[in-house]
């Protein structure tokens, strides 16, 4: 018993040593992780430009679509047309799997571009701006309509009060649900190998492919991800009982 | 049209799903400057559809209403800006969660009327003193009861120096007890000249400190008068009907 047990740490520790050590391939998956955040990080930025645009042209069309139509002909065709886009860009989207968004702008788009890495970043980005925008605009659609009313009462425009009134309220809402759509790409991205790049999944597989073991690499690579995942969960948590806190 | 009219409305309708829905059937009136005038009526009548066109929150389908003499109604207006000058006072008092009392009362005189912080802050804590508030400023209104809310809801609508008061049933989501002192509020101001215009189901209120009350019914002013007249003496049997039921 205590044999098979002390076998099985050194089997344990020899293939530790076979995947991570020998050839210094921990650095591999340390550049993994790296690409993983910065794919992570681009694309969420972009997402949110995206999103705040999709968001605002839709919600306001659907509440200002009235007002402009009686005013001006001509801009109501222009909010028209902006907003058929929005819609489309939403369907197309959230309709295709990530990764054959990420081929198509790989290998259609981009062609120009060879490294996968900022091709990843805007694909990803252009993804995640889809479902960003609806976190968006069920934000300001959940913003009792009273506060709209009250902002525009005292004399605010509709953009002003959208800034000053809808806006602020609006994004402590969706901020937990934000801070999960950050999650889930963090995941997504791990289907960045597709074009060529390095990394967290791609490393663990590349480890596999030199070392012929499954088991070490493979395992590594879903704790790295289980970990960013937890902590990252663990500071929304803490986050929603701050931003509770402060009306009470 | 009078002269000295505030407030001029001709012919006002507000139609909904193309005419079906006649939410107001041709309202004309004149409110003259320093006058409390008291909307009454059944619900579903009208009243508060009324009240919310004076400022546009509701969109007329016909009619005039000249606010300054400026036909608010004519799209080349800018309703922003007359919408300044008539505060605003909601049912369900619509206070910013977000923002502490003295944010909710700066916002809009440091963002539109471009004042100072220190004087916006210093006009805010001002009228907060005169509804007994003062100590609140730095509380965010879900610490607030029912009329310590609506009574900031009625200090941010007066930090912008407004010509009228509008009020929308303000005391109609308030429990009874606090009914009063909303309702004090209101009489400070009546009584120091301010325009206003109230929607309310509070006849004892009409009664005391209005000059004029409408009465609407079906979209329409089934009767007017000095208060005295139409609580004493109604001439329409709807008038009697309703008023026999509330008081």
């Amino acid at each position: 018993m205590l044999n098979s047990l002390n076998k099985f740490f050194a089997d344990f520790a020899d293939e530790f040593k076979l995947n991570f050590i020998d050839g210094g391939r921990w650095k591999w998956l340390l550049d993994g992780i790296v690409a993983t955040l910065e794919i992570t990080a681009v694309a969420l930025i972009i997402g949110i430009v995206i999103g705040i645009i999709i968001a605002g042209v839709r919600s306001s069309f659907d509440k200002t679509k009235d007002d402009v139509k009686a005013k001006d002909p001509f801009l109501y065709a222009l909010f028209s047309i902006a907003n058929f886009i929005c819609k489309l860009y939403l369907t197309v989207i959230r309709g295709t799997p990530v990764v054959v968004q990420l081929l198509i702008c790989y290998f259609v788009i981009f062609t120009k571009i060879y490294d996968g890495l900022p091709v990843a970043m805007i694909a990803f980005g252009l993804n995640s701006g889809a479902y960003v925008a609806e976190i968006f605009r069920s934000g300001i659609m959940s913003i009792d309509a009273g506060q709209f009313e009250a902002g525009r009462s005292l004399g605010f425009n509709y953009i002003q009060t959208m800034r000053y009134v809808i806006v602020p309220q609006m994004f402590k809402v969706v901020l937990p649900t934000l801070c999960n759509e950050f999650i889930v790409l963090i995941k997504e991205t791990s289907i960045a190998g597709y074009v060529g790049i390095m990394d967290l999944a791609k490393a663990g597989d590349l480890i596999r492919g030199r070392t012929f073991s499954a088991f070490m690499p493979l395992l590594a690579v879903a704790v790295i991800y289980l970990v960013f995942v937890v902590i990252l969960t663990w500071l929304v948590g803490k986050l929603e009982r701050r931003l509770r806190g402060n009306e009470r | 049209m009078n002269d000295n009219a505030l407030i001029s409305v001709k012919d006002l309708c507000v139609y909904y799903k193309n005419g079906t829905i006649k939410a107001l059937n041709g309202i004309t009136t004149d409110i003259k400057k320093n006058e409390v005038v008291t909307v009454i009526g059944p619900s579903g009548s009208g009243k508060s559809t009324f009240l919310r066109s004076l400022n546009l929150m509701e969109k007329p389908t016909s009619g005039i209403i000249e606010f300054d003499g400026v036909n608010i109604l004519d799209p080349k207006t800018n309703i922003n800006l007359h919408r300044r000058k008539m505060g605003m006072v909601f049912q369900h008092f619509n206070l910013f969660p977000n923002m502490t009392v003295l944010q909710n009362l700066t916002l809009a005189p440091i963002k539109l009327l471009k004042k100072s912080k220190e004087e916006a802050n210093a006009k805010a804590l001002e009228l907060l003193t005169k509804v007994g508030l003062a100590d609140r400023a730095s509380a965010y209104p879900m610490q607030l009861s029912g009329g310590q809310k609506q009574r900031i809801a009625i200090v941010r609508a007066l930090c912008n120096e407004p010509e009228v008061m509008l009020f929308d049933e303000p005391t109609s989501a308030l429990d009874p007890e606090m009914v009063g002192e909303v309702l004090s509020v209101m009489k400070d101001l009546a009584k120091g000249g301010m325009t206003m215009v109230v929607v309310t189901h509070e006849m004892g209120f009409a009664k005391e400190v209005s000059d004029r009350v409408l009465f609407v019914d079906n979209g329409k002013i089934t009767e007017e008068g000095a208060p005295c007249d139409i609580f004493e003496h109604p001439k329409n049997q709807r008038t009697v009907d309703f008023l026999s039921k509330v008081l």
